[in-house]
């Protein structure tokens, strides 16, 4: 076996694994709010992540058409595509809880379950008829600044782009913003109070459907800054792009242990890590015999088994209370 | 300062209520009582919005509160503790007391804190403390604090003395006749009589739904049926 290829790759892989962990802990923490508040798992969540995506595409395009993308400063344009692809799908999220799930708020649990998956079939056909009219195209490619792409060597076998340090700070931002807002502020004490009791929150004064409209505004501004991250990073969308990684978000969450919102943290980053590391050493550890395409196996291997072991995630409470 | 008339309500096909009739004057500590099962819980969460009534009217200071939510009732000045005091666990002791004050913008904050503080010390040594960890009476120490920091004019309490050591059940009177005291009128649910008429100006006696009594606490106490029923004679 080939030891010093095996150590000399393993800071890229762990630098390509945060980076993939930092998105799927965006996108999860929009699941884990949301279940959370509510204890229903927003299935459409995947295609409110993918419409930031969206969102920033159309802008650098539209920049594009105009000549400005070149001459305008690149970290302007950043901000704009982030701003912009948060604000879409925190507006997306909010409407879609008031119109298809607010009104089955009593309904049986599986009613607004089904309604959700409902949700994300239509809006990823919206998208993609949308895309087909205005742009006659299915896949779109994010256009590329130059900046972004350009490279530092820190060593013979690490590099990294600008626009990879560019998701990790943007990611590293939000994470700690949405901490302080849940944890600093009075607003986020009434999140996570709504979250423990509605009834008691509302007999606090607290309006408690303004507090789950807020819940899903910021999980899906959170999930719309990780579309146009993704965009950033990997280039090319389609309609259908957020279904797996929304997938992937959720195990994610149920990893860190669903509604703990550290825990979605944690598991994003654990579950890119398992993720990258098996791209990159199944095949070369196996001799060839299992390819990168076994990453997802692998990663949801482990998943599967830290569950058996865990059943509440790796920060889950083990008891939880209920009044 | 509260009145219900012939209150009517219903979980879906069973009636809990009928005909609930009481008033509550300024200033009072009224006793509501009743075995098990009697509608006295049913009676407060309708009284604070959690409930939708069937029928019947409520009054707060003369405005109506039929179809208003709890978290506008509760900014009229009316705060409920409810049974089995519904403290967030997972919140601290302070954060608790925020939520407490959560639609307040007033600058009388801190002077309620201190009071709260004043009327429960230990609260006071354990602010920083995850609520979940407290002890039973802290507990309802904080779930009365937290309904204090609203400012109410008119405090309900459901069976503060739930669950609770002899000990502790008299030192909450003895705070909720404080409070009382301070200003705030009190509606008081108690399946322990005994403690609940040695407070009380008034009280009412709720049996499957209705009112079967009402009278000064004096009254009760002296009633035989109440005596037999209630006083465990
Ligand atoms: N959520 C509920 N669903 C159905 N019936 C209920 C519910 N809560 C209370 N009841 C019934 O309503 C009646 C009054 O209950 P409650 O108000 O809790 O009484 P109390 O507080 O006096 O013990 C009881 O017969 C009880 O079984
Ligand atoms: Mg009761």
């Amino acid at each position: 076996m080939d030891y010093p290829l095996l150590v000399g790759i393993f800071p890229q892989v762990l630098l390509d694994g945060i980076i993939l962990g930092f998105m799927y802990a965006l996108i999860a923490l929009g699941y884990t709010m949301v279940y959370g508040v509510l204890e229903f798992i927003n299935f459409a969540h995947s295609e409110i992540f993918i419409v930031g995506a969206f969102v920033g595409v159309e802008i650098l395009l539209s920049l594009k058409g105009a000549g400005l993308l070149e001459t305008l400063p690149w970290p302007l344009v950043l901000v704009l595509i982030l701003v912009a692809g948060m604000a879409g799908s925190a507006a997306l999220a909010v409407s879609v809880e008031r119109i298809a799930y607010r009104p089955l708020r009593a309904a049986p649990r599986l009613i607004p379950l089904i309604s959700a998956i409902g949700v994300s079939f239509f809006l990823q056909d919206l998208i993609r008829l949308v895309e087909s009219v205005w742009r006659n195209a299915f896949n779109l490619v994010y256009p590329t600044m130059d900046v972004l792409n350009e490279r530092f060597e820190l060593t013979s076998t690490l590099d990294v782009s600008v626009k990879s340090l560019v998701v990790i700070v943007a990611a590293l931002l939000m994470l700690w913003a949405l901490h302080a807002i849940v944890n600093r502020t009075k607003v986020g004490t009434a999140i996570r109070a709504v979250a423990e009791d509605q009834a008691a929150a509302s007999l606090m004064g607290i309006n408690v459907n303004r507090i789950i409209s807020l819940t899903f505004l910021i999980g899906g501004a959170m999930g719309g800054a990780a579309g146009v991250l993704f965009g950033v990073q990997y280039g090319l969308i389609n309609p259908y792009s957020g279904f797996i990684p929304g997938l992937k978000a959720f195990t994610a969450a149920v990893l860190g242990g669903i509604g703990n919102i550290p825990g979605a943290m944690v598991g994003g980053i654990v579950l890119g890590l398992l993720e990258a590391f098996a791209a990159s050493y199944l095949s070369l550890l196996t001799g060839g015999a299992f390819g990168a395409e076994y990453k997802d196996i692998f990663a949801f291997s482990v998943l599967i088994l830290i569950l058996i072991f865990r059943p509440k995630g790796l920060l889950g409470e083990v008891v939880r209370e209920r009044a | 300062m509260l009145s219900v008339d012939v209150l009517d309500v219903a979980y879906g096909q069973i009636r809990a209520l009928k005909g609930v009739a009481l008033a509550v004057g300024r200033g009072e500590i009224v006793a509501l009582l009743g075995n098990n099962g009697a509608g006295k819980t049913t009676t407060l969460k309708t009284i604070s919005g959690l409930l939708r009534p069937t029928s019947g009217t409520i009054t707060l200071e003369g405005q109506p509160l039929a179809g208003v939510p709890p978290h506008e009732i509760v900014m009229r000045g009316l705060a409920h503790v409810p049974e089995g005091r519904r403290i967030f666990n997972r919140l601290t002791v302070r954060e608790n007391l925020v939520m407490g004050a959560y639609t307040r913008r007033d600058a009388g904050i801190a002077a309620d804190l201190d009071r709260v503080f004043a009327l429960f010390p230990r609260l006071g040594e354990r602010v920083a403390q995850v609520a979940g960890t407290l002890s039973g009476g802290e507990q309802q120490m904080l779930a009365i604090a937290r309904a204090l920091m609203l400012g109410p004019r008119l405090l309900l309490l459901d069976e503060p003395s739930m669950g609770l050591a002899p000990v502790l059940v008299e030192q909450i009177f003895d705070t909720i006749v404080d409070i009382n005291r301070q200003g705030t009128t009190i509606l008081l649910v108690e399946q322990n009589a005994a403690m609940a008429l040695s407070i009380a100006h008034r009280g009412y006696v709720l049996e499957t739904g209705s009112i079967a009594l009402a009278g000064t606490a004096a009254e009760l106490s002296d009633n035989a049926d109440v005596r037999r029923a209630y006083l465990g004679e």
